[in-house]
């Protein structure tokens, strides 16, 4: 279920602009990794190059490589679409769709994609996601109710019950609880530690604390000045970036010196 | 201590007050009575209490005067310009509906005792009466029903495809500077102004080429009005499209959901109230049009025809314009009651559709918030 990412020399342009220069890093299974720095670094047009979503983005490209389980994402023939079935991703603001119960955004990416399950089978998806996603309790009885009528945290949950239904290998998320109270936060950040038993998961955040509370391993991205490429830094284990760290730049980060 | 001291050297501040003078609250209806009923007296005595027009507008500008002035003085500027405003507003809103209910008000007064089943379901016909030994028209227009019917429904299968299909590739296909979607964007642009009859014309043109000259029938008409129709519904689905959130698409995809399936079961699905609005839209602007009609399907005025490939088929609107230009010179009543009743016929069919849709797109509404 869990596979390791590898990114190799990856460079990552918006039309002729470097966004993001010669990341070469690897993610391992069953674990979090956090990707952290100031806003404009990169890290989200990085986290989004793992599933090739930034090419939703007119004039996005890569070059370099992002392998999974040994498959460059980049690779001749490789079908962006394949890719995202197996590397799901949580979105900055919960986007739940606003046409769809419950129960169907948890099923939509087996119903969006017309593929055939029994009744039975759905429900018991339905489920299986929603008590992997700690929402079960709260929703058992309202499956049918829209899934915009949930709490902001409880439509993240939602999606995240909805990414894992397809059963991906990675779920990348790009600041999921920057949009939620603490008390949703707090229960986003246990499902992650939860979830991290059966996925890879690679996650952005501005919040360096939660990036210490959840990660076992921390990325640091800077840029140099605007117009100039993000790069990452330095990455370590958590615990080591935290509290010594080898470059300057993210001791100071870090420490709130500046970002 | 400098704010002191410059404080200190200022003449006493006036006491700050948080209450102002306001005026009672049915106020305005009452100054509006007051300066109709002024604007009255003032026709009254230059003995033209007819000129309704006139004494509305006299009534308007002394209410929107008397208020300013009333509220300048009891309550102050910024009170005065809200109440002036506010006034203002109201009287545009009534100055612009008044030629809607008037004009629904004629049609309905001079119609409705027209529109009986007989009327509906019937071709217009001649029938003897024994009575009197002459011949009398007995209106119907149960044929112009169809007409508009068959040629609005033949415009709106071509158009309402071509139209969703042209706007998903311009909002999801092409990219924001091709040369071909600048191209379509501006023709679309040109295409919405174009004068009704043009569209006419460029179709009996069309099937003169095509079939031969002076070619008369409702498909010819129909293609006349996919030309004022594919360009409404164009920009009207546009316009729904763009509304649709990108994270949403976003999130299909991070699904493994393909772009086609994404557009298809996520933005045209989330969109679809309106863009059953905008075909909706789209069809009313075109049900009504006569010019067009009756150039590209001529006029008949008693054969039933239901086939649109051959011969002359009327409309509504079509029935409507010629027998109140050209009424029968035996019975012209005959024939006013007609072009009244068509055209209310017509309004209740459009009110009828617009409803239908309005079923649609509730029923397909993005499920609300709670």
């Amino acid at each position: 279920m869990s596979k390791r990412i590898q990114a190799v020399d990856l460079n990552v342009y918006y039309g002729d602009f470097l966004a993001v220069k010669d990341v070469t890093m690897t993610m391992e299974p069953r674990s979090v990794t956090a990707l952290i720095g100031p806003s404009g670094c990169g890290k989200s047009t990085f986290l989004r190059t793992l599933n090739r979503m930034h090419e939703v983005i007119p004039g996005a490209h890569v070059e370099g490589e992002v392998i999974i389980d040994g498959n460059n994402l980049y690779g001749p023939g490789v079908d962006p679409v394949l890719v995202r079935r197996q590397v799901g991703m949580v979105f900055q603001r919960p986007n739940p769709f606003p046409t769809m119960s419950i129960r169907d955004n948890v099923l939509a990416g087996i119903r969006l994609n017309d593929r055939k399950m029994s009744k039975s089978d759905g429900e018991a998806l339905v489920e299986k996601s929603l008590k992997h996603a700690n929402l079960w309790k709260e929703v058992k009885d309202r499956l049918d109710k829209p899934g915009a009528s949930l709490s902001g945290g409880q439509q993240q949950r939602l999606c995240i019950a909805r990414a894992i239904a397809v059963a991906p290998d990675v779920v990348l998320m790009d600041e999921p609880c920057s949009a939620l109270d603490p008390i949703s936060t707090l229960a986003i950040e246990d499902l992650i530690e939860e979830l991290k038993q059966d996925y890879t998961i690679v996650i952005v955040t501005h919040n360096m604390q939660q990036a210490s509370r959840v990660s076992d391993k921390t990325a640091f991205f800077n840029i140099a000045g605007a117009g100039e490429p993000g790069k990452l830094i330095e990455y370590d284990d958590t615990t080591t970036i935290f509290s010594r760290p080898s470059v300057q730049a993210t001791e100071d980060y870090v420490s709130g010196k500046f970002g | 201590m400098m704010t002191a001291d410059v404080q200190a050297n200022q003449p006493p501040a006036p006491a700050r007050t948080l209450t102002t003078g306001r005026l009672p609250r049915l106020i305005d209806v009452w100054v509006a009575l007051g300066a109709l009923v002024a604007a009255a007296l003032v026709f009254a005595g230059f003995g033209h209490l007819d000129y309704v027009a006139g004494w509305l507008a006299l009534g308007a500008v002394l209410y929107l005067v008397a208020i300013g002035i009333l509220a300048s003085i009891v309550e102050g500027r910024r009170w005065a310009t809200d109440r002036f405003v506010r006034s203002l507003v109201i009287v545009a809103f009534l100055l612009a509906i008044i030629p809607l209910v008037s004009t629904l008000w004629t049609v309905v007064e001079h119609g409705i005792t027209t529109l009986t089943p007989q009327f509906i379901f019937n071709p217009e016909k001649t029938q003897f009466d024994r009575t009197t030994f002459k011949t009398v028209l007995v209106a119907g227009v149960w044929p112009a029903i169809v007409g508009t019917l068959i040629i609005t429904g033949i415009a709106a299968l071509i158009s309402i495809p071509i139209g969703l299909l042209a706007a998903v590739w311009l909002t999801e296909y092409a990219q924001p500077n091709h040369p071909v979607r600048k191209i379509v964007t501006f023709l679309v642009d040109v295409m919405t102004g174009i004068p009704s009859i043009v569209a006419g014309l460029f179709a009996f043109a069309l099937f003169s080429l095509l079939v031969g000259p002076g070619t008369f029938n409702g498909l010819s008409a129909a293609i006349a009005l996919c030309v004022l129709m594919i360009p409404t519904m164009v920009r009207a689905s546009e316009e729904m499209i763009k509304l649709v959130p990108l994270e949403l698409r976003e999130a299909a995809y991070a699904l493994g959901v393909s772009k086609w399936r994404t557009i298809v079961k996520v933005v045209l699905r989330t969109s679809v109230a309106g863009l059953v609005t905008g075909a909706m839209l789209a069809i009313a602007r075109v049900i009504g049009e006569t010019a067009p009609i009756y150039i590209a399907a001529g006029y008949t005025r008693t054969a039933f025809n239901a086939d649109p490939l051959h011969g002359a088929m009327s409309t509504l609107a079509v029935v409507s314009f010629r027998n109140y230009v050209d009424p029968d010179p035996t019975q012209p009543a005959v024939t006013q009651a007609e072009a009244w009743g068509s055209a209310l016929l017509l309004i209740i069919i459009v009110v009828i559709l617009n409803l239908i849709a309005r079923l649609v797109a509730a029923r397909f509404a993005p499920k609300a918030r709670r």
